[in-house]
């Protein structure tokens, strides 16, 4: 006795696979995975939402622990670097805590998406989905952690009475990006690290380094005034001022909306065109 | 509308990177030094189909045997959409159902029920749909408490149950099975038959790679034989059979 089930929404679908070697046949293909990507938005986010089960199975506060150890670093940093850089706590406990905050949310992006296909390699292997789906699911993901760590971040500007102000809403078309240009780098480095093995420990190196040239734990103010102009260059600091700008009540300098936006159109633009040349040689990497 | 599919003159390559080939390092020194590159391009590459071309339509069941690494579960793969051929096409019209591996994407670290709603959504189910799917495969595979538990500490019977009962749940157009299907002790077999015949009558189109002769007998009515990733004899089952018994 077994009840018939039938796939109701896929009732209709026709598979049609017709090699094109050109540019155009491929766009093609890339733009149908992205919206097949999105009709299975439910899958997306249930994988995303396991992955965090999953990791925390069995322990007392589950996600939460993240909430404590980063509130664990931001206190044990916060007071250390504002001696260290003769600066006002008051002033540097809340930037360090969002920044901190925020760059563990750019920083695990960047690590998680060299692994977007080559953790799925079980799933990719077992069922066609489309491959935008397990970027999805990274960037999900992520932003579920973000949402843990989010509380360090209120109780530090409450215990300093910050609020931001009516600017702090630029901080949401600024985290818009943010969530595009993550998806646009599971597709690039997610593909790449697929082929070539030993691009992770290269990108986890040179995110390493990122962090320390970029005004995460220093400000940007620390430059010096005459080369304040230099910092938009780095396009880590611009994605960054885009969001944590507003929400200190600073509205980022239209070099910096430049760069942020410049840097991820050619993001997406490398991204795209990696992904639509390679989407269907991903299984055969794995 | 009636399911269909169809095959043409379909090629894969099957690249074998080498744990060095693979690597960043050997690709950027090979395009700098003329003596690697001539390394490089002898690259293995496994010839897995060869120019295979075939039309099902709804009421055909096909068999496909072959001796191992003949191109049978490549051929599923990419009937599947998994690979994606270079040469050639395939065009597959209605829902289709893979049962390629008896873990078939499952999770072993989640629990049954996870498993159970992950394989929901993916076949495009409602939340109430899951829940019915979720009865079903709890009684088949006789999960009762473990539904709960991580597949990981699932005896290999119970797995076995679990994923041959998700598999066979949903009802497919197009059925593509592997013959770790029919592999199973007795008690098992005995009870999964019915399930399984159920589907396999339930759907319109079926290929079915195996080697067993009597399943393949009782299954199909038209037979592939592969050999090395090309066609070598395509007909009648009885026919093909008799051919492919008296050759291997």
């Amino acid at each position: 006795m077994s009840l018939a089930l039938h796939a109701t929404r896929r009732r209709t679908e026709t598979l049609d696979l017709t090699p094109e070697p050109t540019l155009a046949a491929r766009q093609r293909m890339a733009l149908r995975d992205l919206r097949a990507a999105m009709g299975q938005w439910r899958l997306c986010s249930v994988l995303a939402w396991l992955d965090i089960k999953l990791r925390y199975r069995g322990s007392v506060l589950g996600p939460f622990w993240l909430t404590l150890s980063t509130a664990a670093m931001v206190g044990a940093m916060g007071f250390l670097y504002a001696a260290l850089f003769h600066m006002d706590l008051h002033d540097y406990l809340p930037y360090l805590a969002l920044s901190l905050v925020l760059w563990g949310f750019v920083g695990t992006i960047i690590g998680d998406a060299c692994q977007t296909f080559t953790a799925s390699e079980g799933m990719i292997r077992a069922m066609r989905l489309p491959f935008t789906l397990y970027g999805g699911r990274i960037v999900l993901r992520n932003v579920l952690v973000l949402a843990h760590n989010l509380i360090v971040i209120v109780v530090v500007f409450a215990i300093f009475r910050i609020v931001p102000g009516p600017a702090g809403l630029l901080a949401v078309p600024g985290f818009a990006f943010w969530l595009l240009d993550g998806l646009a780098l599971c597709l690039l480095l997610g593909a790449v690290c697929a082929r070539f093995r030993d691009i992770p420990p290269i990108v986890n190196s040179v995110l390493q380094m990122i962090f320390f040239v970029t005004p995460v734990i220093w400000k940007p103010e620390a430059v010096g005034p005459t080369r304040q102009w230099l910092l938009p260059f780095n396009p880590f600091f611009s994605l960054l001022e885009v969001v944590r700008g507003p929400l200190l009540g600073t509205i980022p300098s239209a070099a910096v909306y430049v760069s942020a936006i410049g840097s991820s159109l050619l993001l997406w633009a490398l991204a795209w065109l990696l992904f639509a040349r390679v989407r269907g040689r991903i299984a055969f990497w794995l | 509308m009636h399911a269909e599919l169809d095959v043409a003159g379909i090629s894969l390559d099957f690249p074998l990177y080498h744990s060095q080939a693979r690597s960043l390092k050997r690709t950027v020194f090979s395009s700098m030094s003329g003596r690697m590159a001539s390394d490089q391009r002898h690259r293995v590459v496994v010839q897995a189909l060869r120019d295979i071309s075939f039309r099902l339509e709804s009421g055909d069941r096909l068999g496909l045997i072959g001796v191992n690494g003949s191109g049978k579960t490549t051929l599923l793969r990419t009937l599947a959409g998994i690979y994606e051929p270079v040469v050639g096409r395939v065009r597959v019209r209605g829902t289709l159902n893979a049962l390629l591996d008896p873990q078939l994407g499952m999770n072993i670290e989640l629990t049954g029920r996870e498993n159970i709603m992950l394989r929901g959504l993916y076949n495009g189910l409602d939340a109430e749909t899951v829940a019915q799917l979720e009865e079903d495969v709890r009684a088949f595979a006789e999960l009762g408490d473990f539904i709960d538990l991580p597949v990981r500490i699932y005896s290999s019977g119970m797995m076995v149950r679990l994923g041959f009962a998700l598999a066979t749940a949903i009802r497919p157009q197009v059925l593509l099975m592997d013959e770790w299907f029919l592999a199973g002790d007795a008690a098992f077999m005995e009870k999964a038959r019915g399930r399984l015949e159920d589907m396999v009558r339930g759907a319109e189109i079926l290929v079915l790679s195996s080697h067993l002769k009597p399943v393949v007998l009782s299954w199909c009515t038209r037979v592939i034989w592969l050999d090395a990733g090309r066609v070598r004899a395509d007909g009648p089952a009885e026919e093909v059979m008799e051919a492919y018994s008296a050759a291997v």
